[in-house]
């Protein structure tokens, strides 16, 4: 059944030295995503969940395990994997055309045919008329497309939220999560969530891994099944209405509120 | 939400907002009058005292015989040449200083183990007033110009290695991170974020740099030299002759003055994007 793990993390373990010590953040941790999902990893503030996503893009290297993307080894980081910040870490100095560029610049992959389709994306996702505009003229909430659109300009085939709207205000929060959600399925990304709050991680994704507090392992996983009434398109805005989010929403709930404390 | 462009909003404002503008025009005209006034009044002040002879010229010189000294020099042509010999010194030196400080604040920046092994030697160097390597500098790069500008550039070097250097280490590492999850190598950091993220810093580099190298000139200048402001003002205070110094401290306070607005000039043309 390997073909269809696309990510395969196996038993990593992370621990992290300092001169006053040694601190394990991730035990022998292991699960995996098939192609097309999205999925959420929720846990405990500081268990470790970025430490994850590091490791997965290659950043980091795990103490011991290893992590697979279609079927190969990760070693250093991968044209296939495509990060996002919780801030969007736009340049001031470029405007939004120049920033979301910056990866095929990167890559040194800047060509008539990239630049029109990079173009095309913004377009579509309604910052067409933005692009010669410099990031402090923008919304926090256009700012974090501007950053997936600049994400996803290099073709990843996965994608790595971390925490990608905490910076945002709660009205915001929404619409974006809801925006970029229905990008990452329009676009037909597989992607893997890092977040702390248990209703956005149940309304984008298809399943939801819940950590143990630190050292982190994986503690339970949820398969995220939500009758979405008139879903003629997805969306998780709508999906929070379904009759089953609130019973999985007290679930994840339970499960974390034991490792709060 | 989006900024709207400021040319369209200028057709529709109110009348209060219009007051508003008005008052704020008025306020500052008046720090522009007060600024002359206040110069205006001291010279004035001072040409009356010297000639009702409340100060004694010998020490104090006067406005007008200032004004008379700077016309005969600029007739024979020497104070452009001193004003130049000067300009031409301090410029060399900044421009050499802030290339070769960046350049080493660049290297300090590529190599972690370089920049902790050098920091306590930069240390020093900083903490030392470097007008006492003045003698040894005159010694070793010759009691001329080039003596000079080294006296210039030992100034301006460490000042710059060391704010350039803090400036590149205080870049959000975030945003390198998010250049290296594309896979940049250690030039495309540099070149990408590290240093376009750094040029306001470096400007304000240069504006500490230009005054710093004026300091190495004039100490350069009055150590050795035949020509130049610091010569000038070194020669009419040996012959007591206050109205020398005057003029040399004068036009010393002007080069400096435009040299620095040249330099503002730059930044607002860098960073428009602020």
């Amino acid at each position: 059944m390997k073909e269809h793990k696309f990510v395969d993390v196996n038993e990593i373990s992370m621990i992290y030295h300092t001169i006053s010590g040694e601190t394990k953040a991730l035990d022998q941790l292991s699960f995996d995503v098939k192609k097309g999902e999205i999925v959420s990893i929720v846990g405990p503030s500081g268990c470790g969940k970025s430490t994850i996503l590091s490791i997965i893009a290659g950043l980091l290297k795990p103490t011991s395990g290893e992590v697979f993307i279609d079927n190969k080894e990760v070693d250093g980081t991968n044209k296939k994997v495509g990060y996002m910040f919780q801030s969007d870490h736009l340049f001031p100095w470029r405007n939004i055309m120049a920033n979301v560029l910056i990866g095929l610049e990167i890559q040194k992959k800047l060509s008539e045919e990239s630049i029109a389709r990079v173009s095309k994306l913004l377009d579509t996702y309604g910052l067409g008329d933005f692009k010669a505009h410099y990031p402090h003229q923008l919304s926090g909430g256009m700012r974090q497309r501007v950053a997936l659109i600049r994400t996803l300009a290099t073709e990843p085939d996965l994608l790595l939220l971390d925490e990608p709207f905490s910076a945002l205000d709660y009205q915001s929060r929404l619409a974006v999560s809801d925006d970029i959600a229905k990008i990452i399925k329009s676009e037909e990304k597989t992607a893997i969530m890092v977040t702390h709050d248990i209703a956005e991680a149940i309304s984008m994704s298809d399943r939801v891994i819940l950590l143990s507090k630190r050292p982190a392992t994986t503690k339970c996983i949820y398969d995220i099944q939500l009758t979405c009434e008139g879903a003629d398109e997805f969306s998780p805005i709508k999906c929070r209405e379904a009759p089953e989010f609130r019973h999985y929403f007290n679930k994840i709930w339970k499960e974390l509120d034991v490792y709060v404390k | 939400m989006l900024s709207k462009n400021k040319e369209v909003e200028h057709s529709n404002f109110s009348p209060s907002h219009l007051e508003f503008l008005k008052s704020v025009r008025q306020y500052k005209l008046k720090i522009t009058l007060s600024q002359i006034g206040i110069l205006v009044g001291f010279l004035l002040l001072w040409e009356i005292a010297a000639r009702l002879a409340w100060i004694d010229t010998f020490f104090t010189s006067k406005p007008s015989s200032i004004l008379l000294l700077i016309q005969d020099l600029s007739r024979d042509g020497s104070i452009f040449k001193h004003t130049g010999i000067s300009v031409f010194e301090a410029i060399v030196g900044f421009v050499i200083g802030t290339i070769l400080g960046t350049s080493i604040a660049i290297l300090l920046w590529w190599s972690e183990f370089f920049a902790k092994v050098f920091d306590p030697y930069l240390v020093v160097l900083n903490a030392l007033p470097k007008i006492a390597l003045g003698p040894i500098i005159i010694i070793w790069a010759g009691a001329g110009m080039r003596g000079i500008i080294v006296t210039a550039l030992t100034i301006s070097l460490v000042v710059t290695i060391l704010s350039t250097y803090n400036g590149f280490k205080e870049v959000d590492s975030e945003k390198v991170k998010m250049l290296q999850t594309f896979g940049a190598t250690k030039l495309q950091i540099l070149q990408k974020v590290v240093f376009p993220a750094s040029i306001p810093n470096m400007i304000n580099t240069m504006k500490i740099n230009i005054g710093m190298s004026w300091i190495g000139v004039i100490v350069g200048e009055f150590l050795v030299s035949k020509a130049g402001l610091g010569y000038l003002i070194v020669y009419g205070g040996q012959v007591f002759r206050l109205d020398i110094v005057m003029a040399g401290v004068i036009i010393l306070a002007l080069a400096t003055a435009i040299m620095y607005q040249l330099i503002s000039k730059l930044e607002s043309r860098f960073v428009k994007w602020r």
